[in-house]
């Protein structure tokens, strides 16, 4: 059932999208995130597609891989679509009882639709071809400037990585705790919402104790392995800044200037 | 040398309750030795075994590792890179997504030098029979391959000891196996002295020396045959004796003279026929 998350996942690969550093494209992608808020033309997508399409080719990620990571967020697309096209005022189309389209509401859906489509696929193209360490390394060195005003970059980073190594762990867990509920006859999959949310009681205060019981063991492996924050703490994979990283983070960055003044 | 002179440890609860987990302990653990360490649950061996890398620091008496004082501050991160240890359970001391990353923690917090931290990781995936694995996310590995990376993560530190407490609980049997003649290797081939905590009657029969613990107190401790060949004391400690030692023992009482030390089945058919 929670087989098909794919948050964090990476794919590994040797493209020229792979190798790049992760700062490089962390900055990117919060430059396309920029940029894409201040698209004013529904044909100016055009250009956003063609440059998530070449992303894709390069990187060599499989199309279908990628928009199996839409599923999530399809919920939250029907439900801002239908806010947009309903509740927009202007120029009328349809009217289905008190509900109506307008020509804007239509423009605007579609905007916001492509928004966090082009937004979650970007995002995902991030994950898929940059190993989570990696990520989090990039991560904690965009943010060490920010350290001097007190701002806990490397505990940030640290906390990211753990998560990303458990989230697998606690996804099995949760499947064996349902299967065991369910073994004693608990039903998750019939009444109404409220049943529902109230079955998930018996799954998650487990799960909790749990995770818990595993915090405490795992900061005590970390400590006998001494473990003691960023000071004094070398790592055995150093990023490097190339010349080619310096040129797509300069090339990703006047690209969505230009998008979101002219486009 | 590690040097355990008359330690108590006395856990604090919430609730002003004090629990007396270690009750005068002491003992000497040699260089180059294969110790282990059996006791019923409760016995209060995981919170000795905790007191080898300064996790906890006795209440009284003192813990000498190396001749550095366990109760020093200053010396907790150098003890800690001569004490190596390895938990019980396999998923929850493996920090990083990915092997090498994993086993390379230990070392990049030693401050070690990136080139230097690589060729430790290759080193010790190799040496526990995990080389290839590298890139491979912990998440995909049996219980027993988990068990071996921690061990590589701790190796890789080049510690002098390695104290596994219940390393094997949570395993399979061939997860067992393997880990067991990791650490026998590491012990015979790379010198390391290790301290084994478990509840394996068989593991402890492989050891130089055995110590058995009961309320927080060390009750016998000899080489496995001396131990095992006192079946009514184990038994009194609920505690499991090799079978054969135990036919041996009632063979004996019975009147038909066997070396009460025998451990196998081969040995115990030498006695027989
Ligand atoms: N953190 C703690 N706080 C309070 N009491 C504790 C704590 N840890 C252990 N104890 C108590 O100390 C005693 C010894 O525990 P310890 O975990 O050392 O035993 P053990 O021999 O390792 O047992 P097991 O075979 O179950 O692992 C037990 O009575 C236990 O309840
Ligand atoms: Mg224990």
């Amino acid at each position: 059932m929670f087989r098909d998350i794919t948050i964090g996942q990476y794919l590994p690969g040797e493209s020229f999208i792979h190798r790049l550093d992760p700062r490089t494209k962390i900055l990117s992608v919060l430059f396309f995130m920029v940029g894409i808020f201040g698209l004013k033309h529904l044909y100016s997508y055009l250009f956003v597609l063609a440059l998530t399409l070449t992303v894709i080719l390069v990187a060599r990620i499989p199309l279908g891989y990628l928009l199996k990571g839409l599923k999530p967020i399809f919920i939250i697309l029907i439900f801002t679509v239908g806010l947009h096209l309903f509740l927009t005022p202007g120029q009328i189309l349809v009217e289905i009882g008190p509900l109506s389209i307008t020509l804007e509401g239509i423009m605007k859906a579609s905007f916001m639709a492509l928004r966090l489509i082009f937004l979650v696929l970007f995002a995902s193209l991030l994950t898929l071809t940059t190993a989570p360490m990696s990520l989090t390394d990039g991560l904690e060195k965009l943010l060490a400037p920010f350290a001097k005003v007190g701002l806990p970059a490397h505990e940030l980073a640290m906390m990211m990585s753990i998560a990303l190594r458990f989230i697998p762990t606690l996804i099995d867990e949760t499947d064996k705790i349902m299967k065991a509920q369910k073994a004693r006859g608990a039903d998750f999959e019939s009444g109404n919402i409220w049943q529902r949310a109230k079955s998930m009681i018996p799954i998650l205060v487990p799960l909790f104790v749990s995770a818990f019981r595993r915090a405490d063991e795992l900061a005590m492996a970390m400590e006998a392995r001494c473990y003691r924050g960023s000071e004094g703490r070398t790592r055995m994979k150093q990023l490097v800044y190339r010349k080619t990283d310096l040129i797509v983070t300069l090339g990703m960055g006047s690209a969505m200037v230009a998008a979101f003044f002219f486009l | 040398m590690i040097k355990i002179d008359n330690v108590i440890h006395t856990y604090k609860k919430h609730s002003d309750e004090e629990v007396q987990a270690l009750c005068g302990i002491s003992l000497d653990i040699q260089e180059g030795e294969f110790l282990v360490i059996i006791g019923h649950n409760g016995s209060g061996k995981s919170t000795l075994a905790k007191h080898l890398n300064t996790l906890l620091i006795p209440s009284e008496g003192q813990v000498l590792i190396d001749g550095l004082d366990s109760t020093d501050p200053d010396m907790v991160w150098n003890i800690r890179s001569r004490v190596g240890m390895v938990f019980q359970n396999p998923d929850n001391q493996l920090i990083a997504t990915t092997v090498e990353d994993d086993v390379a923690f230990g070392c990049e917090n030693l401050g070690i030098e990136s080139g230097e931290i690589r060729a430790r990781v290759d080193d010790a995936l190799a040496t526990v029979g995990m080389a290839g694995f590298g890139n491979k996310e912990p998440h995909y590995l049996s219980g027993g391959q988990k068990q071996r990376v921690a061990i590589a993560g701790v190796i890789a530190m080049r510690p002098k000891y390695l104290v596994l407490d219940e390393p094997t609980a949570m395993l399979d049997p061939r997860g067992r196996q393997e880990v067991m003649e990791t650490i026998h290797r590491l012990n015979k081939e790379e010198g390391l002295t290790i301290v084994h905590i478990t509840h394996y009657m068989e593991e402890a029969s492989q050891a130089d020396r055995v110590v058995v613990m009961e309320d927080g107190k060390i009750v016998a401790q000899g080489c496995p045959r001396e131990i095992f060949s006192q079946v009514k004391l184990l038994k009194s400690l609920r505690m499991d004796v090799p079978p054969m030692t135990e036919l041996a023992s009632i063979l004996n009482e019975a009147g038909l003279e066997v070396d009460k030390t025998l451990l196998t089945v081969e040995e115990m058919v030498d006695a027989l026929c």
